[in-house]
């Protein structure tokens, strides 16, 4: 191995925690409605998708990026809560693979209206705060250090939310029993609906921050959907802090391996992580060793 | 104040309620005994719609719940117990309570008394409220479950094979507990294997075979003559 | 199918009529509807062969892309290394590295269950798409290989070049053959396992049946007929690109098997047809966003009709 640059190495550990940040925010969506109902959300990555087309949207209306996030969010949980009650509800008790087929209709559904909605050009957002700050001996985009704080900001929200509010109790003993909750007076249908919306909203929040970075396509939604699962995975199905970590690890190791080889194929680090962690740890790589 | 009618019901494809039977009038405390699967706890669970009844009605208050969703029954003031008593193992046991203390109508004045009525019955949940519930001990677990259900302040507990698994000296705790409920004005209907104790507390008793009533009677009857018990459970 | 004589009978004339009829048809239908045809049996090919893992042994394949398009990809290198261009080559050029590939496919996810083997499928062809598109000097990368289409010879028999309607009544024939193969093995004690892997799995190890090995094989076989669909694409329309291999290939063939009917063989080749029908009939209002509306049935037949068009069917006709 050649040496590489101290400075290179340093930008993509930065670059790394901040997409590792990104998709914490979409992991931890997709692990708690995996967690509360037991549905792999195929089409989590196009609510992300569809956030950012309509932060877009709103943002070039507006000029206002905080304006985009929060219509944005707000519009695409609304839209999760009604997929949940449309399609997720009767599927209940249902054996699982039916709700990742459903999911995936629903994906398709989703890809294909954003490209009718919006044609096939990308879309991007001007970063909302610009200028570039001192990192050591280099410039490094402030904006990318301001998602990575916002994404913290509002996965720690959500923490909060779950170990104090009343509404968090009753999310976290649905997720546990969700027989029990409801012969405890919670009503459980409202909750999964709630829990849906909340995992839609913070996927789009995700595809709103990430849109200045990059282009947004229809096609993006695939992409991030199967990283989310690969962090959701390695981090432990239904463990909050493990796919916080495990985004981090993932996103790192993808960093470090575009330092090689062409980020295209950087991404099959992520995938050779998920086949292993499969393989020899199931249960998760950040999950304490069941005894 | 809670009927059952002829109430069939089936797991999957086995038929495992041939129509059952039961009344418990408000107040009152019920038991429900009868051998290994003959369907008790199935009885109950059926009440509370985690099983669902195929035919017969189930009504409460007059009110027919047989088709209602599981979480609707707590508001009606129907509590449960379940057997292996399923209190939520990573929330603590203030957590664990708070899911029946956070109803709706619920003031902070009335949610604190609540709560320091069932510490006084439990002193033991007051000790360990920061705890896991899934740290307890198989008793303190009991409690708890019993302690969920009160907070509900319900009319009626189903309280489904209490003293399972749980050592002999805490029988004595369970039934001072139903005793101090029934005080309190609350009927139980208690599915239990412990034949003594069923007939310490209760009133009436039904006792069930192969999915089916086979014989009511009140309880001092059976105190005084328990031939029909050894000729249902054996024992 | 039911073995009871009189419907077996029955079955059986259904078939023969069936085969009458697309015997006939690329002598009877114009160009356009000539090619549908043959497309659908390609494509009605590769979803039989996930039917063997989604009907029969209940895995849910994401990553038959792969098998497809690594069949494809073979007989492309086949077509292009050796001269001249050799059809029996190529199928079987094709059929090892789909076979390579599948076998890879299996060894690593079958000891997964439900959801992980789905995702570890899909991770895997994604995979081998990345591989593929960027590998540019031996796959051609993005714009894929062209080749020539071989002649149908056998040696000293006969050698002449396909027409439309002779390459038609070769892939019915290479497609009629795989289905009375694939049925007899769904029908073999071996098939009979699968199922009873899919209904309840701890019980059949609990039997002892050694489910692993029964799933590997049950990858393999259904691997080694995605590739041979492959080749038949490959010969057909003479390239090869990466886009086969991308999961939506993988996505569609598992709407032909949901929409005909899991576990019917025939049912996902119904699903195919009917699929690409409705492609034909939305995109006149729709163009190319056919998928919207195709997508929306596709869900509600998951939660509504999850048997499938078959089984509707059936049902329909049983009353």
């Amino acid at each position: 191995m050649g040496a590489i640059p101290l400075d290179q190495f340093l930008v993509q550990t930065v670059n790394g925690l901040v997409s590792g940040m990104i998709l914490a925010l979409v992991a931890s969506g997709l692990t708690l409605i995996f967690g509360i109902m037991d549905v792999v959300n195929f089409a989590h990555g196009d609510l992300l998708m569809l956030g950012a087309f309509v932060g877009s949207g709103i943002f070039l209306s507006t000029g206002n990026f905080w304006a985009a996030l929060f219509v944005a969010v707000v519009v695409i949980a609304v839209l999760g809560a009604v997929l949940q009650l449309t399609t997720l509800r009767p599927l209940l008790g249902r054996d699982p693979l039916t709700t990742i087929l459903a999911t995936f209709g629903v994906s398709l559904v989703l890809q294909n209206y954003a490209l009718w909605q919006w044609g096939p050009s990308a879309r991007k957002i001007t970063e909302p705060i610009g200028g570039q700050f001192q990192l050591l001996y280099l410039q490094y985009p402030v904006y990318r250090i301001a998602i990575a704080l916002l994404s913290a900001a509002i996965i720690g929200g959500l923490w909060l939310f779950m170990k104090y509010g009343k509404y968090g109790i009753w999310i976290r003993a649905t997720t546990q029993d969700r027989v029990m909750a409801a012969a405890m007076g919670i009503p459980v249908p409202a909750v999964h609906a709630v829990v849906f919306a909340i995992g839609a909203g913070m996927a789009a929040a995700s595809g709103v921050l990430f849109a200045p970075l990059v282009g947004v396509t229809q096609t993006i939604g695939l992409d991030f959907t199967l990283r989310a699962f690969v962090v959701v995975v390695v981090g432990g199905m239904g463990n909050l802090g493990g796919s916080i970590l495990a985004s981090i690890f993932v996103s790192l190791l993808e960093a470090y391996a575009s330092l090689f080889v062409s980020p295209a194929q950087a991404v099959i680090v992520s995938f050779v992580a998920l086949v292993l962690t499969l393989l020899f740890r199931p249960t998760g790589l950040f999950v304490p060793t069941p005894k | 104040m809670l009927a059952l009618r002829d109430v069939h019901a089936h797991y999957g494809k086995s038929h495992v309620l041939h129509g059952v039977s039961i009344d418990v009038g408000p107040g009152e405390v019920v038991g429900l005994l009868g051998r290994n699967g003959v369907g008790k706890s199935t009885t109950l669970k059926t009440i509370m719609g985690l099983v669902r009844a195929s035919a017969g009605s189930v009504t409460f208050e007059g009110r027919d719940i047989v088709h209602l969703p599981t979480h609707r029954l707590p508001g009606y003031g129907i509590g449960y117990v379940p057997e292996d008593r399923r209190v939520f193992r990573l929330l603590t046991v203030l957590e664990n309570l708070r899911t029946g203390l956070d109803r709706a109508g619920m003031t902070p004045t009335r949610r604190d008394a609540l709560l320091e009525k069932v510490y006084r019955h439990f002193p033991v949940l007051r000790e360990r409220r920061h705890q896991a519930g899934g740290t307890l001990s198989g008793g303190e677990q009991q409690m708890l479950a019993i302690a969920r259900a009160m907070v509900l302040e319900p009319k009626i507990i189903l309280l489904d094979e209490p003293t399972e698994g749980l050592m002999p000296r805490m029988v004595g705790q369970i039934r001072e507990i139903i005793e101090v409920l029934n005080a309190e004005g609350v009927a139980i209907l208690l599915v239990e294997q412990n034949v003594p104790l069923t007939l310490a507390v209760s009133s009436r008793v039904y006792i069930m075979e192969k999915g089916t009533v086979r014989h009511q009677a009140p309880a001092a009857a059976l105190r005084a003559d328990d031939a029909v018990i050894h000729q249902y459970l054996g024992v | 199918m039911s073995p009871t004589r009189p419907s077996s009978r029955a079955y059986w004339l259904g078939f023969t009529l069936v085969l009458a009829g697309l015997v006939l048809a690329p002598l009877v239908l114009p160009e356009f509807w000539r090619r549908f045809v043959t497309e659908i049996l390609v494509w009605g090919l590769l979803a039989m062969s996930s039917d063997i893992l989604i009907g029969y042994t209940g895995m849910v394949s994401f990553g038959h892309s792969a098998f497809f398009g690594l069949g494809m990809y073979g007989a492309a290198a086949a077509l292009l290394t050796v001269r001249p261009p050799n059809l029996w080559l190529a199928i079987v050029y094709g059929l090892v590295a789909a076979a390579v590939v599948a076998a890879f496919v299996a060894y690593f996810s079958t000891r997964l269950r439900d959801i992980y083997f789905s995702i570890t499928t899909l991770v895997f062809s994604q995979i081998f798409y990345v591989v593929i598109f960027t590998w540019t000097e031996v796959t051609g990368g993005e714009n894929g290989l062209n080749f020539r289409q071989p002649a149908f010879s056998i040696p000293g028999l006969v050698s002449a070049a396909f027409t439309p309607v002779t390459l038609h009544w070769f892939v019915l024939g290479v497609v009629t053959v795989s289905y009375l193969l694939l049925r007899r093995i769904t029908q073999s004690p071996f098939g009979m396992v699968l199922q009873s892997i899919r209904e309840n799995e701890p019980r059949t190890r609990a039997i002892g049946y050694p489910v692993e090995r029964y799933k590997i094989v049950a990858v393999m076989l259904s691997g080694l007929f995605a590739g041979l669909a492959g080749v038949l694409y490959a010969v057909q329309n003479r390239f090869a690109a990466p886009d086969f291999v991308f999961f939506v290939v993988s996505g569609e063939v598992v709407i032909f098997n949901v929409m005909g009917g899991m576990g019917t063989l025939v049912g996902p080749m119904l699903g195919a047809g009917f699929f690409f029908v409705l492609r034909e009939v939305f995109s006149r209002y729709f163009t190319q966003y056919y998928l919207i509306p195709v997508g929306i049935i596709f869900t509600l037949m998951v939660i509504f009709v999850p048997q499938g068009l078959l089984g509707f069917l059936r049902r329909r006709l049983n009353q």
